[in-house]
């Protein structure tokens, strides 16, 4: 396996006294897409939050173990969480562009970095949101308030809005699951795009979705990975008995 | 006939059919008080809409009396410098000459919303995104104590020390716009406040997350995000602000001095539209160009208080995001 991006080892986390993380070890490798799956409440999220170090605005919150990000930990007390979180994006479950034009929202992450030159600028704005898919339909409007366009248009803003500042990994939670079958699916073949350029983890429900899109699949339940695999493996012939269940439906 | 006896064979069953459609027209009682409820409120409506507008008739010509019956024009009264109902200019114009009062009315409005705001901001910010919990442990019930405190107490406060404090410090007498600019500043702030800390609250957390997630500091998320959505309402607030501190008459009449001379500079006894209508009301009679005058004046307080709602309603209407 080649060296992988991003890789945990011994992750656990405690809401309070509450472990909801029990010791995750996994790796993610380059240009690839990695899909966790797993029932509700079983700490997709908090794992995925873990990564760009988002579980630190929680209050009460206590974790263990190490994630490296090209080798280094990312929890040791030296790391610039500005740079982290600009090398590690994340997009939310429901859309959530800042409520300015199209343009304020793509060059957000820049302009907090200090980038002032609007030619650059520019450029980005019609890079990020040509690569997110939406260009086209937001080119002519790109001073109009980003809520004035549709759930799938406004997540691809936000997918934009992450590409601009170029992470090198990005984090999506159940990016889709706000929005109708159509909007889902130009999501998806953006995301397939983009695994050319960045290594990409996403959470989902959806197992069919997770089969179209991903190269690996983690099956996560009660906090610990049960099975973590190449896709095509993990939906034909998975090796754990509770896998087999849960992608067959089998299970409650 | 026939149909008759037809119908007595499955009589039981055509019976409760005929009750449940006789149930089904019948008005509900639940349906009775809902219409008596909102009979009940629009006549609520109807009665505080004709108080309104009795009101606003009343005394627009009240107000307009002066330019129609005493002949007086609208020049002489906005632009004249001179207030002294009844009598007459060095120049032969009567002297209504309101300016001296709209300037201070405006001067001590503007001054004071001026000051307070970033003060408003500052409180605002720590308490709802830099600590909360003290902001709402402490902050938040000084806040809604000083909206409560009566305006006299405010003028009394203003009169034995801030109008010393002005005249040992900038001489003259102490009485003027200054003086009115400090007492509103701490009269308008808590409102400011409060209001700007609603529209901070309503900013949904998950702009934040977005900001902080894009690599954004805290610092960073409260100046350009959280300040940038509130902006509409934090803007309304300053208006409602300023809304109270042009109206305010008690607090201001006590430490503005009470000239209706032109200020000079913020030092010199001033006075304001809300001053010279609480001074002057006791002292005319009913039906004289004095009186008549002064109603003048509220109809411009009345124009303004108008011209403040419309300007709420318009940024609300410009500024409202979906959550
Ligand atoms: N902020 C929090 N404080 C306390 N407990 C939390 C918090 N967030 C999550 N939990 C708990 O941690 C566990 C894992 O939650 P998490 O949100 O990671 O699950 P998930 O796999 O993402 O579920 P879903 O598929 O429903 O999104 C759950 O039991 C949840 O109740
Ligand atoms: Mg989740």
């Amino acid at each position: 396996m080649a060296e992988p991006i991003i890789s945990t080892s011994n992750l656990e986390l405690y809401y309070g006294k509450f472990k909801a993380l029990h010791g995750i070890n996994l790796s993610f490798e380059k240009n690839q897409i990695s899909a966790l799956i797993g029932p509700s409440g079983c700490g997709k999220s908090t794992f995925l939050r873990c990564l760009n170090r988002m579980n630190d605005l929680i209050d009460g919150v206590t974790i263990t173990g190490t994630v490296l990000l090209n080798s280094k930990n990312i929890y040791s007390p030296k790391t610039n969480l500005v740079e982290l979180r600009k090398k590690v994006g994340m997009v939310f479950q429901q859309p959530n562009p800042f409520p300015f034009s199209v343009y304020d929202n793509v060059t957000y992450g820049l302009k907090i970095s200090g980038m002032r030159d609007k030619s650059q600028l520019d450029q980005v704005v019609e890079k990020s949101l040509r690569q997110a898919a939406v260009w086209d339909e937001v080119k002519d409007n790109l001073y109009d308030n980003a809520l004035s366009f549709s759930g799938g248009q406004q997540q691809r803003i936000c997918i934009a809005r992450v590409l601009a500042t170029s992470p090198s990994v990005i984090l999506m939670d159940e990016p889709t699951s706000a929005l109708d079958p159509i909007s889902s699916a130009k999501i998806e073949d953006t995301l397939m795009d983009l695994k050319k350029e960045y290594t990409i983890i996403i959470v989902t429900h959806n197992l069919q979705q997770a089969s179209r899109i991903s190269d690996k699949t983690a099956f996560f339940m009660q906090g610990k990975v049960v099975e973590y695999e190449q896709t095509t493996k993990m939906f034909t012939n998975p090796e754990n008995k509770q896998t087999e269940d849960y992608v067959s439906g089998r299970f409650g | 006939m026939i149909g008759k006896a037809k119908y007595s064979k499955d009589r039981g069953f055509s019976m409760d059919n005929q009750k449940l459609a006789k149930q089904l027209m019948k008005k509900s009682k639940t349906a009775r008080y809902e219409r008596m409820g909102k009979l009940g409120s629009l006549a609520m409506l109807l009665l505080i809409m004709v108080i309104v507008i009795g009101i606003i008739v009343f005394v627009t010509s009240k107000g307009l009396t002066m330019f129609f019956s005493d002949h007086i024009s609208f020049k002489d009264f906005l632009t004249g410098t001179l207030w002294n109902p009844g009598t007459k200019t060095p120049s032969g114009h009567p002297a209504v000459g309101a300016l001296p009062m709209i300037v201070g009315s405006f001067l001590v409005t503007i001054l004071a919303a001026l000051i307070s705001t970033p003060f408003a901001i500052g409180t605002a910010v720590y308490m709802t995104e830099i600590s909360p919990k003290r902001g709402a442990k402490i902050l938040q019930p000084v806040t809604e104590l000083l909206v409560g405190i009566p305006s006299v107490v405010y003028g009394f406060i203003g009169l034995s020390l801030v109008v010393p404090f002005v005249r040992n410090t900038l001489g003259g007498s102490g009485f003027g716009i200054l003086s009115g600019t400090f007492v509103l500043f701490v009269m308008i702030l808590p409102t400011i406040v409060s209001m700007t800390v609603d529209s901070l609250k309503s900013v949904p957390t998950f702009y934040h997350q977005a900001s902080l997630a894009l690599g954004a500091t805290q610092w960073q998320t409260i100046w350009k995000v959280v300040l940038r959505a509130a902006t509409p309402g934090i803007l309304t607030a300053i208006v409602f602000g300023m809304a109270r501190a042009f109206g305010e008459a008690l607090a201001v009449q006590m430490v503005i001095g009470n000239a209706s001379l032109m200020p000079h500079n913020l030092i010199s006894p001033a006075s304001t539209l809300t001053s010279v209508l609480t001074a002057g009301m006791g002292n005319t009679v009913m039906g004289s160009l004095q009186n008549d005058a002064l109603w003048s004046l509220a109809l411009v307080l009345l124009l303004m208080s108008l011209f403040f709602s419309l300007l709420v309603h318009f940024i609300g209407r410009r500024g409202s995001f979906k959550k």
